[in-house]
């Protein structure tokens, strides 16, 4: 399987990303915020189609999207905190936009497919290493914030008393899912980003009540929801997407009935 | 020594008056009931001490310096909305998070910072309780980690935001027992606010009395009499004292009583 050389990309990228994702995705399943997460990676398809467009690489369209998107949302703070709505406006108005795009673009529907349902097997060598400084990049926000953040969100009244600001935690973290999100979409592609942001960080809540041992446990399950996804596809000739998400789903099922059968003794 | 001072206060809250011109001082060590109907400004007038809201007019300070965001002398333990009450979060991360959380950077958990946080766990009784996650934990059993999370950094002043809220009586009772327990152990001065005067009777030095935009400060003799809260709210109080226990009566009708809600709700 390693012989090929798109193999060893896409376990690399997959690689990184999902580890990524599962210790953003922790937070953000902390913060109660999946949703926003989920819309950013749909904002995101607006900026990777209108970059196609502009002749400028998906990726950094993508990063540029989420990031004002992320940032936007952030500095509504509480008042967009419980908007459902307004968050599921923008995010179809975003993925209607993209459509637009590529309308003009006249793209191959391959190209849209790639972006909405991901195309792990179609990273280049090139592009890991571009995924691996933005993964670093967005990690090194998350380790900055860690402490604050994690005071915010778990006790925001007194954290505010003690001197945090809640509004720059707010941003800064939307930022960091932003990139995490624009990264996502590179290996599972922008409907099916809450597969790796959610599942995996949900899954590991249910398995474990401590803190540090979630946040490990979520980028283990993300590896290797990730790793067996692209080992199922190589072997069934499947798409690694669907794997992945199949991964992600049947993990947290079983992580949420072992959580009620122990609740239930 | 004054632990905290007020001199002319009024504080607002989208352009309404909650306070109005209010001045008084709580000596250092007291303990202080913070009664009032709801509304009257206990939660607002804890956000002044904290530096959180500004007053529109006069001076809050505390052990004689001008109230400020994240002072630490102060400990506060925010009423509580139940927002950690449902996560399988072990209570321990959750106290924990206290510690230096204000700082940025990643949390290690230094062993400075653990000992403080299992200081503090011991002090209330919560060490075991923190090691179950939260959602699995009584509303009584919260309290005393998120009481174990206000003691972190070692204040002198401690806000208690309605800490009886939602607890049944057997409940209330521990936890009033147990922060007088560490007010004494400490000489902490205590603000603790709640919805029954009754509740906190037997372990209060004083009552701070809040209605009508006026606050009314001293032992609970000189406060919970007829003419003083007949004055407070504007209208014809009357005080029975009962067994021990102390029922306001406002207009005929009994409005405050051992477990009902607010005194004066209904006034």
């Amino acid at each position: 399987m390693f012989g090929y050389g798109f193999m060893v990309n896409a376990f690399a990228a997959a690689g990184i990303v999902a580890v990524l994702a599962g210790v953003v995705g922790y937070v953000l399943v902390l913060r109660g915020q999946t949703f926003a997460g989920h819309a950013l990676s749909h904002v995101g398809f607006s900026g990777a189609t209108g970059a196609v467009l502009l002749g400028v690489s998906p990726l950094w369209g993508m990063v540029l999207m989420t990031l004002a998107g992320g940032i936007g949302m952030g500095l509504l703070g509480e008042k967009l905190a419980h908007r459902d709505v307004a968050i599921g406006l923008v995010l179809s108005m975003s993925l209607g936009l993209g459509m637009l795009f590529l309308h003009f673009f006249t793209a191959s529907a391959s190209q849209a497919t790639a972006l909405l349902f991901g195309n792990v097997l179609g990273v280049t060598a090139g592009a890991v290493w571009t995924l691996l400084a933005l993964a670093v990049v967005s990690l090194a926000g998350l380790a900055v914030l860690a402490r604050p953040l994690l005071f915010a969100t778990l006790q925001p009244e007194l954290a505010e008393a003690k001197g945090v600001n809640l509004r720059l935690m707010g941003v800064g973290f939307l930022a960091v899912v932003a990139l995490a999100t624009a990264l996502c979409v590179q290996i599972v592609g922008v409907l099916l980003v809450f597969s790796l942001m959610a599942g995996p960080a949900a899954a590991a809540q249910a398995l474990t009540a401590r803190l540090a041992r979630g946040v490990a446990l979520a980028a283990v399950l993300a590896l290797a929801e990730a790793w067996g996804g692209l080992t199922l596809a190589y072997h069934t000739d499947w798409p690694a997407s669907f794997w992945i998400t199949a991964l992600s789903g049947g993990a947290y099922l079983l992580a949420a009935l072992r959580q009620g059968m122990r609740i239930r003794r | 020594m004054t632990a905290l001072a007020l001199s002319g206060v009024t504080l607002a809250l989208g352009g309404r008056e909650v306070l109005s011109g209010v001045s008084f001082a709580v000596p250092d060590g007291a303990f202080v009931g913070v009664l009032g109907p709801n509304g009257a400004g206990k939660t607002t007038l804890m956000r002044a001490v904290l530096g959180l809201l500004r007053p529109v007019r006069g001076t809050v300070s505390v052990f004689g310096a001008p109230a400020r965001r994240g002072n630490p002398a102060i400990g506060y333990l925010p009423q509580a909305r139940g927002s950690t009450a449902g996560l399988r979060l072990r209570g321990y991360d959750l106290v924990a998070a206290a510690a230096s959380g204000h700082r940025f950077g990643l949390t290690l958990g230094g062993a400075a910072e653990r000992r403080e946080v299992d200081w503090a766990l011991d002090l209330v009784g919560g060490t075991a309780l923190a090691e179950r996650p939260l959602g699995e934990l009584s509303g009584g059993e919260r309290q005393r980690l998120l009481l174990a999370q206000a003691l972190l950094g070692r204040p002198e002043l401690l806000l208690l935001d309605e800490p009886l809220a939602s607890l049944d009586p057997r409940h209330q009772h521990g936890v009033v027992t147990l922060v007088r327990e560490i007010q004494q152990h400490l000489k902490l001065t205590v603000l603790f606010s709640a919805h029954d005067l009754n509740a906190v009777l037997g372990v209060l030095d004083q009552v701070l009395y809040l209605g009508g935009g006026q606050a009314a400060l001293g032992t609970v003799d000189a406060v919970v009499t007829a003419p003083v809260l007949s004055r407070l709210y504007g209208a014809s109080i009357d005080v029975a004292r009962i067994g021990g226990r102390i029922f306001v009566v406002a207009g005929g009708q009994t409005v405050g009583c051992a477990h009902e809600h607010a005194p004066l709700a209904a006034g």
